[in-house]
């Protein structure tokens, strides 16, 4: 199984509430995906010359304030480090290629979940509530987010295994299905020189469409070669600097259920995540077609 | 009519599904209204006595599978699998149904006001299935008897391997699936078709708008050309 949940506010006054509106749709999945949960959240940009850079740390009492200080002083760099639990966010101008090189050589076993401007990305291990709370995403405020609980099926239940993926700055899916062609992709996008971090078959799908945006195409282009290339069932939702966008297989054998709001548009797996946002009554909410690209702009 | 109502927000549904499984003879003629479904699954399923149920909203998967003899209505849009395997009785969706919707069933009306997802009428077994609005992809797929009424229209591979249920459809087809072909409406047929459609509220659209389609009946059996391949 495993269960999705977007949430767009178009509502400038509710983007302040915007992780009070999702705990409920995210706990809401907790059947569908009980081993694990995700969140990439979109919040305010940082300054234009700088980057953030989601890290996480497989250890409880990790030195986030050591890492920083080692930080700016391998690198002569001013850096910001924002530590959450097992989480923490570094702020610095530096290039992520230059990042990523010292992350590698000092701290080997930390994972860069992600590096962006507005995004900062959340996954671990537990029960959606208990991820939730770990990490305050109650507390959140942004434009829109993506998230994702795990039931996990073809690999590991670790916090690297768990969604969402991301495939470039400022971009992240999640993925609620299997591929059974993961590996033969895996091995394709290897000889083109793409990247892997695990062998979980939704970063298949991630860097496939990673690969294709970096051969040029737009999203929409990429997501058609997607149809041609994914064997297997899924519903994707993605998240951009200004959009979510859904598809779903040709078979529509995973589900997916809209809500269109005047305040908000809001995803789910199922109607149950949805049943509590405010006014829903009053939403639009209807089924997204199989094979079919949904996109939604902030 | 007797009603009770129930709150799903502070009844557990399991308390709800097993007052509806009770004493026949006490739940007759009696009218059940649940509020707050919001989408949970299983919403009464296995009903099996003169019970008319209304759920005030959208329901989750399976709501009112098994059905027999109950009538159920679904204020909202019902999840995947709604009144599968139903064998008797009156289920009715006035939002749009997911997937599956009204699978094997094999006896009863089923009908959707909205649209219905992909797979709706699988392997029918006999009951009748009217659609107000359009269905998805390879509906009616092996269905082998019953009535499935389509007002607008429907996706891939329409009826493919299809037995002895009857299809009619006003709108458009997208692609018949394999071994199931237009049929001329016969007035044995017609009489079906108009009967279903004022069941279903739809008394007003005209019969003579649909097309038929059914089994060419040309999987039936086993084919001699084919004995080379053993």
């Amino acid at each position: 199984m495993c269960g999705i949940v977007g949430l767009l506010v178009k509502n400038q006054k509710m983007r302040d509430s915007i992780g009070e509106l999702m705990l409920p749709m995210l706990i809401g999945m907790t059947e569908r995906g009980p081993d694990s949960a995700g969140l990439a959240m979109f919040g305010a940009p940082v300054a234009a010359d700088s980057r953030k850079f989601s890290l996480y740390s497989g250890v409880a009492d990790f030195n986030w304030t050591k890492l920083g200080h080692d930080f700016e002083q391998h690198l002569s760099v001013k850096a910001k480090i924002e530590p959450k639990a097992n989480h923490a966010v570094l702020t610095t101008t530096l290039e992520p290629a230059t990042v990523k090189v010292w992350l590698k050589e000092h701290y080997p076993l930390l994972h860069l979940l992600s590096v962006g401007q507005l995004m900062d990305i959340y996954k671990d291990v537990g029960t959606p509530a208990q991820v939730a709370d770990r990490y305050d995403f109650k507390n959140f405020k942004g434009t829109h987010l993506v998230g994702h609980t795990r039931m996990a099926t073809e690999s590991a239940v670790t916090p690297a295994h768990a969604h969402p993926f991301t495939a470039g700055e400022d971009w992240c899916l999640v993925h609620n299905g299997s591929l059974s062609n993961a590996n033969s992709l895996r091995r394709k996008l290897q000889k083109e020189g793409i990247e892997f971090e695990t062998d979980n078959d939704t970063e298949a799908a991630c860097r496939f469409l990673q690969w294709r945006m970096r051969e040029g195409d737009d999203l929409e282009t990429a997501l058609n070669h997607g149809f041609e290339e994914l064997d297997g069932f899924y519903t994707l939702l993605m998240g951009t600097r200004n959009q979510l966008a859904l598809v779903r297989d040709p078979f529509g054998c995973k589900p997916a259920i809209i809500a269109e709001h005047d305040d908000y548009v809001a995803i789910a797996s199922e109607f149950r995540s949805l049943a509590h946002l405010p006014d829903i009554k009053n939403a639009k909410v209807f089924e997204p077609s199989p094979k079919e690209m949904y996109v939604w702009k902030l | 009519m007797e009603t009770l109502k129930f709150d799903l927000d502070v009844k557990p549904l399991r308390e709800i599904n097993q007052l509806l499984h009770g004493d026949a003879a006490g739940l007759n003629g009696k009218a059940i209204v649940i509020e707050n479904p919001n989408g949970a699954h299983n919403i009464a399923v296995g009903l099996k006595s003169e019970v008319d149920v209304t759920i005030k909203g959208h329901a989750g998967y399976y709501a009112a599978g098994m059905n027999q003899i109950a009538k159920v209505t679904i204020e909202g849009s019902a999840g995947s699998g709604v009144a599968e395997n139903m064998m008797s009785g009156h289920v009715h969706v006035k939002g749009f149904a997911s997937n599956a919707a009204g699978a094997t069933a094999n006896g009863g009306l089923l009908v959707i006001d909205g649209d219905a997802g992909l797979r709706c009428a699988i392997a029918l077994k006999g009951a009748d299935v009217v659609v107000g609005g359009s269905v998805g992809s390879f509906s009616a797929f092996m269905a082998q008897a019953g009535n499935f009424v389509i007002l607008g229209d429907a996706g891939e591979g329409l009826g493919d391997s299809i037995y002895e249920a009857k299809i009619f459809v006003r709108g458009k087809v997208k692609s018949l699936g394999a071994d199931c072909e237009e049929k001329t409406t016969s007035a044995e047929d017609r009489k079906i078709l108009a009967d279903l459609l004022v069941k279903s509220g739809h008394a007003d659209v005209n019969p003579d708008s649909f097309q038929q389609y059914g089994s060419a009946r040309t999987l039936y059996h086993f084919h001699v050309d084919n004995a080379g391949a053993y």
